[in-house]
């Protein structure tokens, strides 16, 4: 009963807010998948319990400045007034008690959103794993076997496993109306999960600015039913291009504005190696056959653990 | 109603406005401190980094602790002789005072020789800064502190050419007490050094 | 000879040319304003080589001024690129030169722009608050504001002499490593912020001391102003902060100068460790600024309402609580670098837990107005200006502290819409509401009314005209530091409006500099013989404007809060009557050219050390090092003024005083 009320009273907040805010079209207001449909709702409700203190705010300080102006004489004047414990009271306890129900949200969601949680979904995932380069993306489909630069399709309802690395400094992935974003870092890994609800076609970029090249490290995202995947896939396969260790040499050289390109083929552990060639001097040699080091795969890589190994 | 005085005498009120030596010993705790907060980010730093050796030597193979241990009693020492210096500042003792810096800034010396001699010898075998992030760090550690202590030796004969010249004034003891605090807070910090680095390093 | 510096360094492109062209005719034109009027020995004796505070302030609100100029004179170049940057039109700037516009902005506002203002309105009040004649250290103090003008020199110098950094403000490793940034553009950052930083934290310390050891005889804690107190408490944070910032930037400085390898992509070096640094120096800095301005509110508001400030206890414990908990929130600049949902979560949480007592206090200001007697001279209004719009900007940003919503809102422009919204609404509005109210105090006339006025609404209106629509386009997806975007995006129409906002600032901008101007010109007839023009509360009103060199010929003693309200009322009851004064000899600091020169030599360092001129920086070092000897080894430093002198000046200014009447 509780929670059904719970539920309706979100509902109710979140049809008003979008109400307030209908007309334009906000990419993060009108998510397409389910990580940014969370997301989206989560802004929308933290944003309504904060109204409890902010409107009341805007509403006193109009008020009192109209109310007690100095020509309005007949307002009351209490020159000694500067203390009332009801007041005070009143002023550490409402916001102490949004912040409370503010952080239990806050410690539940986070745990649900983390980006490195795979989603709760019976379907077999695909893995793209993605490597921000100066300043172009960079793409792999491990399980496909294919590559593209600055261009994604994968089906609707199939969850994503996005592995992310970088070859330049650091990067964000993001596609704003499918989930929340992540950095990418060189020698190291970081991962997203999303799912696309509904198809089409979807802006993606880089939202860490990385140097000159910056404002063109945008791509498209197309969600498609599983067929038209399934034949773009092969349309790639077709691709007169294969990626092995020296055409990358030559992609991940700055350039800007780069027209989307598919590979028909990947070098086996491509991506693995970009990573650990800045682990150790051994690997810092791209042409070197396998990683020695696998030990890349770490959960959570940033952050606290900033301070600690385990982000290596 | 302008110059009104808020209070009606001054007459007895201690005249908070002389310099009675008290700011500049306080404010000179409080850079301490902020030195403090200074060493403690490259420590941190020192701590995430000291594996980073990126195929390099580590510590256990780099330091001599025999070496160290000498440099850790020449310090040592040398805070031992500037506490002496102060007990003859307090007795305004101007002759025991130079005496005893002196042997202070002999010692002072002896340790950064001993640094600088440690800090070539590491270069001259290929483990120079630029080897890997441990070594970075651990220069940047050691050298801050040196660096440290080598602007402690400039000041300590500025300060012994005005005893020299002034005597054992407030004002000079003033700076004594500055300096003294300086130099007893670099020995704390490389106390810290010789655990983290040194005797961590060979464990 | 000349390092890496060439004639190549010089700038060719049109637009720095024009800039370069009007900087130097502009600096012709003063030095040769000053050569005709014969000022140069004047300027040298009278404020060069000064230590007394309040003159340091002025310069130091000068000096805010020329950068404030400078800063906005990018934020009108991004906001015109973005508004003509769609589709197939690249705009005016190019990447090269945009990206350089973006970092100068971000770097001259905070460092050049709002710790100079803080510092100088720290240094004109705070002293005269605590009853004191100058600061712990005059000397140091000199000095700290010629390396904060030294830094401040170095950007300035990039404008024409090679580049300034292209990587934002922050300059995260690796784009701020010699690898991808080859060039001297982060070689300046390092030393302007360096050299300033160190002018910072021997000014964090110099007031720390100030406010600790010198008040008046009866100021205990408790009985501290509130300006006075948000100064310590930011002061706290200066002398914890500043270091880690001059530790971060040591080590950037040594990646690029030595090869070492604390930040860079290989040999081992660790990116994230130098975002997680600079974060634990730049959270507290945004409470260093913040903090006094929410000191300069809390004077205002009791002036103005006629009424005691409204819970003055739980707006100290609530400066405090602010104070501690920015040391444990640094990691919500950066949730999306891949830490665990826990640690995100404690770090959220630990940021909205900061928005309680920030609220106490905006309920605090609030019922400081009920039941007040309010006038809406132009400090007011910026405090009712502040009260909204901060508020609004504390509202996003405890929504950004949520991490699930963070993913989706960092790095756009919904940030760049929340930092503007707490830093132009708390700290820029109270500033300017501590200028127009402390201006009097400082020289002697009032500001024009009508003229602040009309600045305050077009600030006021060109804030929401040029941010709220940067709030939906955060919400669009539009990343921050975009050079051009697609016109699909439907980005468009929001940028021109944002652009339009920043125009009405800039009139804004243009009342505020007439109004400074025709106050001067007709400063006669709004002299303020009083020295407490808005009937104020705490000390600096109880003695004449602008004071005199040593602030109070008598020391003040106090018994409670209000010092000066409470006199005030006592001598209303007694019917005026004066005891007479009894004058005793003052100690004061002799003036020295000591601080300029030292921090002239530090700024020839830095110079050369950008343009690898080794041979000048070790000249430039030698030199610092001798100048230091030298101060130290000078033991004639300061002087007495006697009683009869300070007698003959207070009576001096009775007789004035009688005249006008």
């Amino acid at each position: 009963m509780m929670k059904k009320l719970k539920l309706s009273v979100q509902m109710l907040l979140i049809s008003s807010m979008m109400f307030l805010l209908g007309g334009c079209n906000i990419p993060i207001l009108e998510p397409k998948g389910i990580v940014a449909l969370h997301e989206r709702n989560l802004i929308l409700i933290a944003v309504a319990l904060m109204l409890i203190v902010v409107i009341p705010v805007f509403i006193l300080t109009f008020v009192f400045a109209w109310k007690y102006r100095a020509s309005n004489t007949k307002a009351k004047y209490d020159p000694e007034f500067a203390h009332s414990k009801w007041i005070e009271l009143i002023c550490w306890g409402v916001p102490c008690a949004i912040i409370a129900v503010l952080a239990t949200i806050t410690w539940i969601s986070t745990h649900e959103l983390d980006p490195y949680k795979p989603l709760d979904v019976s379907t077999k995932p695909i893995t793209i794993q993605a490597i921000s380069l100066d300043w172009k993306w960079l793409f792999i489909y491990p399980e496909e076997n294919i590559a593209t630069i600055n261009y994604i399709q994968f089906p609707v309802n199939v969850p994503i496993n996005f592995k992310i690395t970088s070859d330049a400094p650091m990067n964000s992935l993001w596609i704003p109306q499918l989930s929340g974003q992540i950095y990418s870092m060189t020698g190291m890994q970081t991962k997203l999960h999303m799912m696309a609800t509904e198809a089409g076609d979807y802006r993606g970029g880089s939202a860490s600015f990385s140097g000159a090249g910056f404002s063109d490290m945008k791509f498209t995202v197309r969600a498609s039913t599983q067929e038209e995947f399934d034949n773009w896939v092969t349309e790639v396969r077709k691709s007169p291009n294969a990626l092995n260790m020296n055409d990358y040499d030559v992609i991940a050289k700055p350039s800007e504005n780069t027209p989307v390109t598919y590979y028909s083929s990947v070098k086996e552990g491509l991506y693995q190696e970009v990573i650990n060639k800045f682990m150790s001097p051994n690997m810092s040699d791209m042409k070197m056959s396998m990683p020695k080091q696998s030990s890349t795969n770490t959960e959570h890589a940033g952050g606290m653990s900033g301070m600690s190994d385990s982000s290596m | 109603m302008v110059n009104e005085p808020l209070i009606n005498h001054s007459h007895g009120v201690h005249d908070v406005h002389h310099d009675d030596g008290s700011k500049a010993t306080f404010g000179f705790w409080i850079y301490i401190m902020s030195d403090c907060v200074l060493f403690a980010m490259i420590f941190a730093t020192y701590a995430v980094l000291h594996t980073h050796v990126y195929g390099g030597p580590n510590a256990k193979e780099l330091f001599s602790m025999p070496f160290v241990l000498t440099e850790t009693f020449i310090l040592l020492t040398s805070s031992f002789t500037y506490g002496l210096a102060m007990l003859a500042s307090n007795k305004a003792n101007k002759s025991q005072v130079l005496f005893w810096l002196f042997i202070t800034f002999l010692l002072g010396l002896a340790f950064i020789s001993m640094e600088v001699h440690e800090f070539t010898n590491l270069i001259r075998e290929g483990n120079s800064f630029s080897r890997s992030a441990f070594l970075s760090s651990f220069f940047t550690l050691v050298g801050t502190h040196g660096l440290h202590v080598t602007s402690g030796l400039i000041w300590m004969l500025a300060l012994m050419y005005q005893v020299m010249k002034h005597g054992i004034t407030p004002k000079t003891h003033t700076k004594l007490a500055c300096l003294s605090l300086f130099w007893h807070f670099l020995d704390i910090v490389w106390i810290f050094v010789f655990t983290v680095v040194y005797l961590m390093g060979a464990i | 000879m000349f390092g890496i510096l060439t004639l190549e360094a010089i700038p060719r492109e049109p637009i720095i040319v024009g800039t370069m062209i009007f900087m130097v005719l502009g600096a012709l034109a003063v030095l040769g304003t000053i050569t005709y009027l014969k000022k140069w020995k004047y300027l040298w004796t009278e404020w060069l080589t000064s230590v007394d505070h309040k003159k340091i302030g002025v310069m130091y609100i000068i000096l805010a001024i020329i950068m404030l100029l400078r800063g906005f004179a990018d934020a009108i170049m991004m906001r015109s690129q973005q508004a003509i940057a769609v589709g197939a039109n690249h705009g005016y700037l190019p990447p090269f030169h945009y990206d350089q516009v973006f970092t100068a902005h971000g770097v001259i506002m905070i460092f050049f722009m709002a710790m100079p203002f803080m510092f100088g309105l720290l240094n004109l009040i705070v002293p005269l608050q605590i009853g004191a004649r100058d600061v712990a250290f005059p000397f140091l103090n000199s000095f700290s504001f010629w390396l904060t003008a030294g830094g401040a020199a170095l950007v300035m110098l990039s404008l024409v002499l090679g580049e300034f950094a292209a990587t934002g403000w922050l300059a995260y490793p690796p784009l701020s490593e010699l690898r991808f940034s080859p060039g001297v553009g982060v070689d300046y950052y390092i030393w302007a912020l360096q050299i300033s930083g160190i002018g910072t934290l021997l000014s964090g310390i110099n007031f720390f001391v100030t406010i600790i050891k010198m008040r008046c005889p009866g100021m205990t804690m408790f009985k501290m102003p509130v300006f006075t107190w948000t100064a310590l408490c930011s002061m706290v944070l200066v002398i914890i902060a500043f270091p880690v910032l001059t530790v971060t930037l040591a080590m950037l400085g040594l990646d690029r100068y030595l090869d070492m390898h604390f930040f860079t992509t290989d040999f081992g070096g660790n990116q994230m460790m130098y975002v997680n640094l600079i974060w634990a120096w730049g959270h507290p800095e945004v409470y260093i600024l913040v903090l006094p301005a929410f000191g300069i509110y809390s004077e205002v508001v009791a002036t103005f309402c006629k009424k005691p400030l409204f819970g003055y206890v739980a707006m100290v414990w609530a400066t405090i609580a602010i104070t501690v908990l920015s040391f444990i929130v640094w990691l919500h600049h950066f949730f999306t670098m891949g830490a665990g949902a826990d640690v995100n979560a404690f770090f959220g949480i630990a940021t909205m837990i900061i928005s309680i007592p920030t609220g106490v206090k905006v309920f605090s200001w609030l019922f400081t107005m009920y039941r007040g007697r309010i006038t809406f001279s132009v400090p007011m209004l910026w405090l009712i200006g502040f009260l909204i719009t901060f508020t609004i900007g504390g509202m996003t940003g405890v929504l950004m502290s949520v991490p699930g919503a963070d993913f989706q809102l960092h790095n756009s422009l919904f940030l760049i819409a929340h930092f503007h919204n707490t830093i132009i609404g708390g700290v820029v509005f109270g500033y300017f509401a501590g200028f127009s109210y402390w201006f009097p105090k400082a020289f002697g006339f009032k500001l024009n009314e009508k003229f602040g006025k009309r600045a305050f609404w077009c600030w006021l209106v060109g804030f929401y005209v040029a941010f709220m629509p940067l709030y939906i386009l955060g919400l669009m997806g539009m990343t921050r530091r975009l050079n051009h975007y697609d016109a699909s995006t439907g980005w468009h129409p929001f940028l021109v409006v944002a652009a339009m906002g920043a125009a009405i600032i800039a009139c804004g901008i243009f009342f505020q500099i007439f109004d400074i101007v025709t106050s001067i010109i007709n400063h006669k007839k709004s002299k303020d013989t009083t020295g407490d023009p808005w009937d104020g509360r705490t000390l600096e009103w109880s003695i004449p404007s602008p004071p005199r060199f040593y602030n109070f010929a008598i020391t003040p003693k106090v018994d409670s809060l209000d010092a000066w309200w409470k006199t005030k009322q006592k001598l209303k009851e007694n019917g005026g009557k004066k005891e007479q004064p009894h004058y005793e000899d003052i100690h004061m600091p002799k003036n020295t050219g000591m601080g300029f020169i030292m921090a002239g030599c530090i700024f020839v360092v830095g110079f050369a050390m950008i343009w690898h001129i080794f041979w000048l920086a070790i000249v430039g070092l030698v030199a610092t090092i001798g100048c230091v000897i030298a101060r130290a080894l000078d033991y004639d430093t300061d002087y007495y003024v006697t009683a009869a002198e300070v007698e003959k000046l207070e009576n001096e200014i009775q007789a004035e005083i009688s005249d006008r009447k």
